[in-house]
C-alpha cells in the first residue's frame, strides 16, 4: 500500500518513580493518548493540573479513522492553542450531495453562519491531529506523556486510585487522585472497573478505505444510496488532506471482514466507483461493525470516563471525536474546582448529568441516521426509497433524507447548573448553550469574542457590572463597549444584548444565567448554583 | 388550498423514527397494511378534495417517473 504519511515512533522513557521504586501520587492520570486523552491532558494543564498520560503504544492513530472536526471542538482546541492550526491545515467543505441510484437526489450546503472564527467543519486525518497534540503535550510543562505504559489493573479506593502499570522495564504501581479513562470504545479501563456499556449493535458491516488519488472531484461530501457500482448498499466519498480520500462501502451483514479487506477485493470495488480511468493507491483499509452504546455512569469513584470509552456512536454525522472533545471541555473546570476545594463533589456529578444527556442526544441522531442508511425491514426500506424518490422533485422530502446529521453541540437546557431566565430574551443563547463567537475589536485590533472569555467564570455585560465572588470563585467582568468593541454589532445581535444585559458564562464557555440588568445578589445566587453550592 | 410541498414537519428526524418504529414486530403484510391505513387516515384528516387529488397525482407521477423494477 501507498503511504502519504510516515508514522512517528515516540521514545519510551523509564519514569523516575519506576526506577526508584518510590510510589508517587499524581493529581490526574489520563489513560490513552488518543485525540481525547491528549485534549483532556492539555485542558487540565491549561487549568493548572499536572497530568500524566499513559499510553500502551508509541505512535499515533494507525489509519486516518476520525476525519471530520466540527466548529465547537475547533473552538475548544483554539482555547488550548492548537485550533487555528487545525483550521488552517484541514480541508474546509460546505456542500454535501446525496445520490440515489444514478441520480442526484438532494444537495445541501452547511451554510455556515458567517462571522465565526472557526469553520463549520474541517476534514483532517486523525494521525495529523494526534501528531500536533503530541507536540503540544511535549511543549507543556504540566503534561507528562509516557509511551509504552500499559495499565494492567486499577484499584479504585475512596480518595484515590492505584494503577498497576507495565512498561518495557517491568511492572510498577502509581497512585492518582483522579483517573480519566480515554482508552476508546474497547476501553480496558471500563472492563477493569466493571462498568456496563450497553446499547444497540447494527447488523451491518462497512468497509472503510483511504485512497490516494489526484482526481478532480470537488471538495464535497458525496453519499450514494444504492448506486449502480454497489447495488443495494450505500457509499460515502469524502476528501482529506494530501490527496487522500475517504471511501466507506456498506457491505451488508453477511460480509466476511477478512475477505473484504484484501486488496484484490477492495480495489475492484473502488475502481468501479471511480471509473476505469482514475488512478489511485490504497493507503489504509478496515472493516467494521458499529454500535451505539453508552456507559452506565460517567464517573465510577475516582475513575472518570471520556470519549469513546464512555459512549460509542456510528460514524455517520462525525459524532465520535467531536463529542469526546466536548466531554473534556465539560470535565476539566469542574474537576479543577473540586480538586481545589472550591466546589463540592456534586459539581463533578454534573459531568455525568450534562455529558450523558449529550451522549444520548448523539446516540439518537446516530441511530436515526443508521436506520435510514441501513433499513431493518422491507417496509422501512420501501419508506426510505419513497423518501429518496420524492426528494428529487419535492422539497418537503429533502429534510427527511438522513445520511448523517453533522455534529453540533447539544445544549444543556435542562442542566441543574442553569439559572432559568426570568426576563424575556430573543435568540439562541438560552442557559446551557455554548457561547456563540463574534468578531470584535480590542485595543484597535480585530479579534474574536470567544478568545476573550479566558479560563474562569465571566460576566459578559452590555452595561455596568461588578466582579462577583462566591466561595473564593470570582466571575470577572468583560464589558462590551469598555473592554471590547462590538464594532459590527454582531455580539449584541447574537446575545440579544440590549443595554444593561448581563450573561454569566461558565469556564467552558456555556451560558449559566442572564439578566436584563446587573444585580450582584442574583449573580451570586447563579454563580453558587453553577458551582453546585446550593 | 394547495398541497404543501415545502417542509412542514418540525423535528423531522423524530417523526421519521416514529414512523419506522411503528412497524416494529409487524409482518411485511401488516406493515403494508399499516401504511395503507395511514394514507387513508391522513386523507380523511385533510378532507379537502383538491389537495387530495394533487397528492394522489404527485404520488402516482413520481412513482411512474422511476424506472420499473427499481422500486423496492
Amino acid at each position: 500500500m501507498f503511504q502519504t504519511y510516515t508514522y512517528p515512533e515516540y521514545a519510551y522513557r523509564q519514569s523516575e518513580e519506576q526506577r526508584s521504586g518510590q510510589v508517587r501520587r499524581h493529581p490526574a492520570v489520563v489513560i490513552g493518548a488518543g485525540p481525547i486523552g491528549m485534549t483532556q491532558a492539555l485542558d487540565f494543564a491549561e487549568r493548572g493540573i499536572p497530568t500524566v498520560i499513559l499510553d500502551d503504544n508509541n505512535t499515533v492513530s494507525v489509519g486516518s479513522r476520525a476525519v471530520c472536526y466540527a466548529k465547537r471542538p475547533l473552538e475548544i482546541w483554539d482555547r488550548l492553542g492548537v485550533g487555528e492550526e487545525f483550521a488552517a491545515k484541514g480541508i474546509q467543505w460546505k456542500v454535501g450531495k446525496v445520490f440515489f441510484r444514478d441520480e442526484l437526489a438532494y444537495q445541501f450546503d452547511l451554510l455556515p453562519e458567517a462571522q465565526h472564527k472557526m469553520p463549520a467543519m474541517i476534514n483532517y486525518q486523525q494521525y495529523h491531529l494526534e501528531e500536533r497534540l503530541v507536540k503540544a503535550c511535549d511543549d507543556s510543562s504540566l503534561v507528562d506523556l509516557r509511551w509504552k505504559h500499559k495499565v494492567l489493573a486499577i484499584d479504585n479506593r475512596d480518595d484515590h486510585a492505584v494503577l498497576t502499570v507495565e512498561t518495557p522495564d517491568g511492572i510498577f504501581k502509581l497512585e492518582a487522585d483522579w483517573v480519566v479513562a480515554a482508552d476508546g470504545a474497547n476501553s480496558d479501563t471500563r472492563r477493569m472497573i466493571g462498568a456496563d456499556f450497553t446499547g444497540q449493535f447494527f447488523q451491518d458491516r462497512f468497509l472503510i478505505a483511504d485512497v490516494v488519488m489526484k482526481a478532480d472531484f470537488p471538495t464535497e461530501r458525496w453519499f450514494w444510496f444504492d448506486p449502480p457500482f454497489h447495488r443495494n448498499q450505500s457509499v460515502l466519498l469524502h476528501k482529506q488532506c494530501d490527496n487522500v480520500w475517504r471511501i466507506d462501502f456498506q457491505l451488508g451483514w453477511d460480509a466476511d471482514p477478512n475477505e473484504e479487506k484484501k486488496p484484490e477485493n477492495v480495489i475492484p470495488r473502488i475502481q468501479a466507483m471511480l471509473g476505469p480511468d482514475v488512478e489511485f493507491e490504497l493507503e489504509w483499509v478496515s472493516v467494521y461493525q458499529f454500535a451505539c452504546r453508552r456507559i452506565d455512569q460517567f464517573r465510577h469513584g475516582r475513575v472518570i470516563f471520556v470519549g469513546d470509552a464512555a459512549h460509542q456512536v456510528s460514524p455517520f454525522g462525525a459524532r465520535g471525536a467531536n463529542t469526546g472533545v466536548q466531554d473534556c471541555d465539560n470535565l476539566s473546570w469542574k474537576l479543577k474546582l473540586v480538586m481545589d476545594g472550591m466546589a463540592p463533589l456534586a459539581l463533578l456529578d454534573t459531568y455525568h448529568e450534562e455529558r450523558a444527556y449529550a451522549a444520548d442526544d448523539n446516540i439518537g441522531h446516530s441511530t436515526r441516521a443508521t436506520d435510514f442508511i441501513t433499513p431493518k425491514s422491507r417496509s422501512s426500506l420501501r419508506l426510505r426509497n419513497a423518501v429518496l424518490e420524492l426528494a428529487r422533485t419535492e422539497p418537503f422530502a429533502r429534510p427527511l433524507v438522513n445520511s448523517g446529521r453533522l455534529s453540533t453541540p447539544t445544549p444543556y437546557l435542562q442542566s441543574s447548573l442553569n439559572t432559568p431566565d426570568s426576563d424575556p430574551f430573543e435568540g439562541l443563547l438560552r442557559p446551557g448553550t455554548n457561547c456563540a463567537d463574534a468578531p470584535i475589536r480590542k485595543k484597535g485590533q480585530d479579534a474574536w469574542l470567544l478568545n476573550q472569555l479566558g479560563q474562569g467564570f465571566v460576566l459578559l455585560s452590555f452595561g455596568p457590572a461588578e466582579p462577583v465572588t462566591v466561595h473564593g470563585v470570582t466571575a470577572t467582568v468583560l464589558q462590551v463597549g469598555r473592554d471590547i468593541e462590538d464594532a459590527q454589532g454582531i455580539v449584541a445581535q447574537r446575545y440579544d444584548g440590549q443595554p444593561g444585559t448581563v450573561y454569566l458564562i461558565r469556564p467552558d464557555q456555556h451560558v449559566a444565567a442572564r439578566w436584563r440588568r446587573f444585580d450582584a445578589a442574583q449573580v451570586q445566587a447563579a454563580l453558587a448554583r453553577a458551582l453546585k453550592l446550593n | 388550498m394547495k398541497l404543501i410541498r415545502e417542509p412542514n414537519i418540525r423535528d423531522q428526524d423524530l417523526f421519521y423514527a416514529e414512523l419506522i418504529n411503528s412497524q416494529r414486530d409487524m409482518s411485511e403484510e401488516q406493515a403494508d397494511m399499516a401504511i395503507a391505513k395511514l394514507a387513508l387516515i391522513l386523507a380523511n384528516h385533510i378532507g379537502d378534495r383538491t389537495v387530495l387529488s394533487e397528492a394522489i397525482a404527485l404520488a402516482r407521477d413520481n412513482t411512474l417517473a422511476t424506472p420499473q423494477g427499481e422500486t423496492a
